[in-house]
């Protein structure tokens, strides 16, 4: 494997990406709004955590309790149910941002004539999709651990209490956004260059690799159901998931590739 | 340098549906040589270059390409030519630099700034170096997408349509560089439709439609074709004049046009001399005398029509 190549690949990519602004601004939008609603939401229901309407344990879905310790008010417990839904919004975030790169990547390649060029040229395809990739993926993911490194340091100055932090910064939520995120960007933008690589046009490649969502829905549709509650053992199942659908991926994504059918389906 | 051997190209559309783009090819290029492939669209010249660059497989058959076996050592071959695709094919938002430097890095080379550097000053794009490539003349663009191809130093080069869209500056300038990398010792295959340029570049011209119908330096082609014609222009004809050069052994045409006689002989450096000894010695006032030149574009479209009376045949 040629790390040079990668680099070269990454570089490259970035160097085409951000002189879009407005693929730079969507990069930059959507993590601050995903992580000013939960402050926001944190900061209304924080001026009366004691009373909060009178909110108390029992009027937290049973289900959920699990979740709360004992020192919990029920105001606290209430609010960790309603934030532990936008826990699946950061990890949303490694999912949506880079899917535009990534949708464009080949496709992009093919529609500017540049891909043939760069196939002529001594690269791998494991390197030239790991540098697509790479270059997809890790701005989304530093993006989406600066936004919850930036959520967090928000916390004690909106006035959550140190229950809810705790709660916050426990192991569920790291396991979601410094591990599951990650893995599903991984996923997402292996789907989107699969699907770019196979389709004609950028905004098919969009559309399509936008599905990869679905699954977070998925786990949000099902909490707020009642059906599971995001906890340490559903993230590590979670994760562990993800990380086999990432290895498929990333095989499928090598093996699939051909060169050939790229370069003489494409009109 | 590149050597062919039945190489063959089938695509397979849909099933039961086969559509073969090069059949039993065989070539064998030297070092140094520039060999131009012609043909109509279609006929399967980008597939052939394609798969002497590693870009597609053969169906069958076998070709080596700098020693390279096309097929089992890929990565070699992409490594030691360079290739020059129909569409250039720049990142239009970056910079000339920029798009060198992406292609000296990905080709490996030593240090990659010098190269680009080198070849951004060869092809006079130096003062133009941190301007994107998109705000480029199509002339530039594909001075550029050239500079691209030679930054690794590769001894064969591919070049498919190098002129094609050119002002004639800029198609004049490219050519000079062609021949300029010829005299280098680089080996270069080139597919054109210019006619007059194949001409003018090429050592050898292979003449393809799916199968290589004619390869050949252009004069022997025209000779191939045509003959070798001999037009000597008289102050008047008598048309008993032309049984005598008729009866001369290697003249097989004598015709009057205007004043003229045009005659196909086989050697016009033994026979002219004799056959204008001859018309001297009947009172011919001879003016002028010189080789009637075919060109490139009647050997091609001549070459085509039998090819496809013989299609047609079939």
């Amino acid at each position: 494997m040629n790390f040079r190549s990668i680099r070269t690949i990454i570089n490259k990519e970035w160097a085409e990406v951000f002189k879009n602004r407005m693929v730079l601004y969507t990069m930059i939008f959507l993590p601050i709004i995903f992580t000013i609603l939960p402050l926001v939401m944190l900061y209304f229901t924080s001026q009366g955590t004691e009373s909060m309407g009178g909110v108390n344990t029992a009027d937290v879905p049973v289900e959920f309790l699990s979740a709360c310790s004992e020192d919990m008010t029920g105001g606290e417990c209430m609010q960790i149910y309603v934030v532990n839904q936008f826990l699946l919004l950061f990890m949303m975030m490694p999912v949506i941002i880079p899917v535009t790169i990534a949708a464009y990547s080949i496709v992009g390649e093919k529609t500017t004539h540049s891909l043939e060029p760069l196939l002529a040229t001594p690269i791998s395809t494991f390197e030239l999709l790991a540098g697509k990739s790479l270059a997809a993926a890790l701005p989304a993911i530093f993006v989406g651990w600066a936004s919850f490194g930036l959520f967090l340091l928000a916390l004690p100055l909106i006035g959550v209490t140190k229950p809810v932090i705790d709660y916050i910064s426990g192991p569920t939520w790291l396991l979601a956004v410094l591990i599951a995120g990650p893995l599903m960007a991984i996923a997402s933008v292996n789907l989107a260059i699969f699907v770019s690589s196979r389709v004609n046009d950028p905004r098919t490649a969009e559309q399509i690799s936008s599905l990869f969502i679905l699954p977070i829905l998925g786990l949000l549709f099902a909490q707020l159901a009642g059906l599971i509650v995001i906890d340490v053992l559903v993230m590590l199942s979670f994760i562990g998931g993800m990380f086999l659908v990432d290895i498929g991926m990333i095989y499928l994504g090598t093996t699939i590739f051909q060169r050939e059918t790229i370069l003489t389906r494409w009109k | 340098m590149i050597k062919t051997k039945k190489l063959t190209k089938i695509f397979e559309i849909k099933k039961g549906a086969d559509i073969p783009a090069v059949v039993d090819l065989d070539l064998s290029i030297e070092q140094g040589e520039v060999f131009g492939f012609l043909g109509p669209n279609g006929a399967g010249k980008t597939t052939t270059v394609r798969m002497l660059t590693s870009l597609i497989g053969p169906t069958s058959g076998e070709a080596w390409v700098n020693g390279f076996k096309v097929g089992s050592e890929d990565k070699e071959i992409r490594r030691s030519v360079g290739v020059l695709t129909e569409s250039p094919g720049l990142y239009e938002r970056l910079s000339a630099f920029k798009n060198l430097s992406i292609y000296a890095n990905l080709y490996e080379v030593d240090k990659p700034e010098q190269q680009v550097e080198k070849y951004l000053h060869i092809l006079g794009l130096w003062s133009r170096r941190d301007d994107p490539a998109g705000s480029f003349s199509k002339g530039m663009r594909q001075k550029l997408a050239i500079a691209r191809t030679l930054l690794h130093e590769p001894k064969v080069l591919f070049l498919d349509e190098p002129t094609s869209g050119l002002d004639p500056e800029a198609a004049r300038l490219v050519r000079l560089f062609i021949t300029e990398l010829s005299e280098q010792g680089r080996t270069i295959f080139m597919c054109t439709h210019n006619l007059n340029e194949a001409d003018r570049l090429c050592d050898r011209i292979g003449i393809f439609k799916s199968r290589l119908i004619s390869v050949d330096t252009p004069q022997n082609l025209r000779q191939e074709l045509f003959g070798r014609k001999v037009v000597m222009h008289l102050g008047g004809i008598d048309p008993a004049w032309i049984n005598p050069i008729k009866e001369i052994t290697g003249v097989h045409d004598v015709q009057e046009v205007d004043k003229k006689l045009v005659i196909t002989m086989d050697d016009p450096d033994r026979l002219n001399p004799v056959i204008i000894r001859l018309l001297v010695d009947l009172g011919a006032d001879i003016k002028f005398v010189g080789e009637l030149r075919h060109s490139l574009e009647e050997i091609y479209l001549q070459t085509m029509e039998e090819e496809t009376e013989l299609d047609n045949e079939l």
